[in-house]
This record gives structure tokens, sequence and C-alpha cells, in this order.
């Protein structure tokens, strides 16, 4: 076990690609499990807890910046996040208990990409910017482009994600919510998770719908199928069924140890209809 | 060196540096108050503060506590004269085993010094990190809004 400890971004994008294979650590709550449970042996790490700056929240002229090293309990607390982006303050609540949230951070929680990450939908329908960063390149990622697969990313070597820019709508929305379906409220792995935000105009009319799931596919997927078919339309029980039939062309539920791919199907249509029916 | 203070304590440390904070206690220092449930983040047992805030301690490594003031259950009462908090887990029965206590104490002192709500839901979700096999939570639960200052509505002892 080697541990290399970087004192800003410089230094730390260099020692990367020297150590391309070196594991970035954040807040270690995804990264100690595996070590505790021996799977780190004679491996490289990279302590990112010495790049102070990455741990700054900031509101921008557009909206907010999030530093890679935000923790969880950081962002459910800032007031400027918690005024415009409360999806994002609802999903980091329920990431694991306090002491999770004490330590991870949202950094870690993308670079992990586990299909189940708590934020994801949430920073979605927000239309979140990765920002990432080498020792010889920067990239900008909307937060749906970013993963490959389960635990897998589109990041290079020597790459790191630096922060996430979130920018605020020009209207706030009529409607709001995230849930989080699991077989315990804190501290438990999500069989679903659902964010939406709903712009309603005149006569009911749908001007804006941004809905998103985690859980349900081996990444976070945004439902364009359906808020394509929701926009324009006046939100009544036929329309809310009918883009309801569409899901499927969102979505690839699995079939695992934990649920069904028709019992995720069924929750995922039951959250996505109770939130337009405003229930 | 890693330099930090355990319990306002000035304390080094130059082994391994991904020695786990739990380990670094127990081992090094001789603090055995702080318990090993799982080893996973799950249970909370082993929860310390770091700069005031609970932690999970078997997830940390001790090269990132440089600097830190670290608070264990050591640092609460002594049997002569307790805690609000530990006697009050003593009246209400939060505790039975004991395994999840120290880590349930310091997440619960954590939340007093925070001026928390004593409402039972926001009690449950301060304490969703600390898991308990024996007690059903409500005691816990109970324990918490008694220091607090609220005397709870289901006090165990009239069970
Ligand atoms: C008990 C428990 C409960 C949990 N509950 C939840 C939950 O409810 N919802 C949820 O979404 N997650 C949950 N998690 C997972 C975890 O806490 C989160 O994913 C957390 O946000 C990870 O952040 P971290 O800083 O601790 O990551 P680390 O463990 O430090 O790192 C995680 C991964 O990301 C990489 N990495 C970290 N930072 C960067 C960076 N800036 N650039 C590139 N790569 C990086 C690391 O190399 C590693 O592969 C839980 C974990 C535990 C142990
Ligand atoms: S031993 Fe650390 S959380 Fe269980
Ligand atoms: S008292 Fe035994 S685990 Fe809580």
């Amino acid at each position: 076990m080697k541990v290399l400890t970087p004192r800003d971004e410089r230094d730390a994008l260099r020692l990367y690609r020297r150590n391309p294979d070196a594991f970035p650590l954040a807040g270690g709550t995804d990264l100690m499990v595996l070590w505790n449970a021996g799977l780190l042996n004679k491996k490289t790490i990279l302590d990112l807890s010495g790049l102070r700056d990455w741990s700054r929240i900031r509101e921008t002229p557009k909206g907010v910046w999030i530093g890679a090293l935000a923790t969880h309990a950081e962002i459910r607390t800032h007031p400027a996040i918690r005024e415009r982006f409360p999806l994002l303050v609802d999903s980091c609540r329920t990431v694991g208990g306090r002491q999770i949230q004490n330590r991870g951070t949202l950094g870690g929680n993308i670079a992990n990409a586990s299909p189940a990450g708590d934020t994801f939908p949430a920073l979605a329908v927000y239309a979140a910017l990765v920002h990432t960063v080498s020792d010889n390149d920067r990239r900008v990622m909307p937060i749906d482009e970013i993963f490959a697969g389960v635990k897998k990313t589109h990041l290079k070597a020597g790459e790191l994600i630096e922060g996430v820019e979130l920018q605020t709508p020009p209207n706030p929305p009529s409607r709001w919510r995230f849930r989080k379906v699991g077989t315990r409220a804190a501290q438990a792995i999500s069989k679903t998770v659902f964010a939406g935000q709903l712009w309603l105009g005149k006569d009911k009319v749908v001007d804006d719908v941004k809905l998103a799931l985690g859980s349900v596919a081996p990444t976070v997927k945004r439902l364009r199928h359906v808020e394509t078919h929701l926009t324009g339309r006046a939100l009544d029980g036929k329309t809310i069924e009918s883009a309801l039939r569409l899901l499927p062309g969102d979505i690839h539920p699995i079939d695992d140890i934990r649920s069904t791919r028709e019992y995720r199907l069924q929750v995922s249509r039951n959250l996505i209809r109770s939130f337009l029916m405003g229930r | 060196m890693i330099r930090f203070t355990v319990n306002a304590k000035t304390r080094t440390f130059s082994g391994p540096p991904f020695k786990r904070l739990i380990d670094v206690l127990r081992e090094d220092f001789g603090l055995t108050g702080t318990k090993e449930g799982c080893s996973e983040g799950e249970c909370g047992a082993c929860s310390v503060l770091i700069d005031g805030k609970p932690v999970n301690s078997c997830l940390i490594p001790v090269c990132q506590i440089n600097g830190a003031k670290i608070e264990t259950v050591e640092s609460l009462g002594v049997p002569e004269k307790l805690h609000p908090l530990q006697d009050s887990f003593l009246r209400e029965g939060g505790t039975q085993c004991g395994i999840c206590t120290p880590g349930m104490l310091m997440s619960a002192v954590a939340y007093l010094r925070a001026g928390g709500d004593a409402s039972p839901e926001a009690i449950r979700e301060q304490l969703a990190g600390n898991l308990c096999r024996c007690t059903g939570y409500q005691q816990i639960v109970d324990s918490v809004a008694r220091a607090l200052g609220t005397k709870p509505k289901t006090g165990s002892k009239a069970k």
C-alpha cells in the first residue's frame, strides 16, 4: 500500500499521470469498504483530501458550483442549494446515515457510478454538468453521459472529477419531487429513485417537464420519451397513461437479487403517475 | 508523522498511513470504548466525532485526520459523573448489550450540541446510521428526547 498525498491540484494531476493505476480517495465511504475487505492490498492510493479548493460550494452568475470534494452534508445544508436545487438536498439527505453524509462526497458518488447512486436522478433533471480535469485536458460532460455502465464511467486514466455545475432554471417549477424507494428509509440501497420537475402553464398545459429514474437501469435515465409526450399537452389522466406506456422505451430495468424487472417497472410507473397527478 | 487531538489531548502517529482510525484508537491509544460491528460503514458502532461531526471510524484511514479534533465516548462522562445523555440512556433503557451504545451516544451528542429537535422523526433521522439489534430503537429515541429536555410519551420503564 502506497499513499500519495498531493497538496494541490497541479500536484495531484501530475502524480495521477505518473501513477495511472492509483485509486483516488475522497471521503472513502466506498473505497474503505474495499480496503477493509482486503481488495486494495498493495495498491496505490491518491489521497485528494489535501485539495482544499475542491470542497468549495459557491454561487456563480448562472447557478451553483459544487466542488467534487463537497460532502453530502455540506450540500444538504448549503443555503443557495436549499433555495434553488431542493431535489439535490432531498437526495443527499437519503445517502446513508449522517456518518456517511459527513464523509461521502459528490465527486465520489459520481465516480463510483453505482446504478443506485441517489444523487444522479436529481442531478439529471437539473442537467448538471460534470467538469473533469487531467494533466493536459479539461472536459465537461452532462451527468447522464458520464456513466458507461454499472460502476463504470467515461473518465480516462489520470482524469479526476473537479466539480459539478448546476444552472438555475429561468422559472421555478410548479412542482418538484424526489422519492427513494428502498427497504428502509435511510441507509439502504435504493430499489428505485425518482426525481421530477414540472412546469404547468394555462389550462394545465405542460410547459416543460424533466423526469429521471435511478436504480432501474445500469445508469441513470432521463425519461425523454415520456417527457416529449407530455410537453404541450394538457395534463389529464389520459395523457399521463399514454405517456407511461412509453416508459419501457426510456428505461431497461433489470432482474436481480433485490427486485424483478416487472416490480421495478411498476414502481416506476407509480412514482411518475403520483408525481404528475400531484398526489 | 500525523498529528491530531483525541479528547483534547495531542497525539501523534507514525505507523502505516492506511491504518484505520478505529484501530489506532483501540490498539495504539487503548481507547476501547469505540466498538467495531461491521467494518462496512453500515452499523455506526464505531462512530466518533471528527471536528464535531459523527463519522464511522472504520472507514477513515489515519492519514486523513492530520490536524483534526477527534472525540470518542471516553470524553463523555465517568461513572461518578455521567454525561446527561448517558444518564438518560440508563433511565430509559436505551442500552441493553451495549455494543451500539458508544456510537449511539456520539451521534446523539452531536445532535444535542446542534440544538436538535426532540421530535421522534428528527431523532430517528439523526440516528439512522446507528443500528441496534437489542432495544428496538424506541428506548433509544426516548433517551435522546429525555436528554433534550422533553419527557418521552412512551417511556420504556412503564412497559
Ligand atoms: C453504509 C453505506 C451507505 C451508503 N448509502 C448510500 C446511499 O444511500 N446512496 C448512495 O448514493 N450512496 C451510498 N453509499 C455509497 C457512498 O457513500 C457514496 O457513493 C459516496 O458519495 C462516495 O463518496 P466518497 O467521497 O466517500 O468516495 P470514495 O470512497 O472516496 O471514492 C469512491 C470512488 O470514486 C473515486 N473518486 C473519488 N473522488 C473522485 C474524483 N474527484 N475524481 C475521480 N474519481 C474519484 C474513487 O477512486 C473511488 O473509486 C453508501 C456507502 C456506505 C458505506
Ligand atoms: S464498524 Fe464501522 S460502521 Fe460498523
Ligand atoms: S444494545 Fe445491543 S445492539 Fe444496541
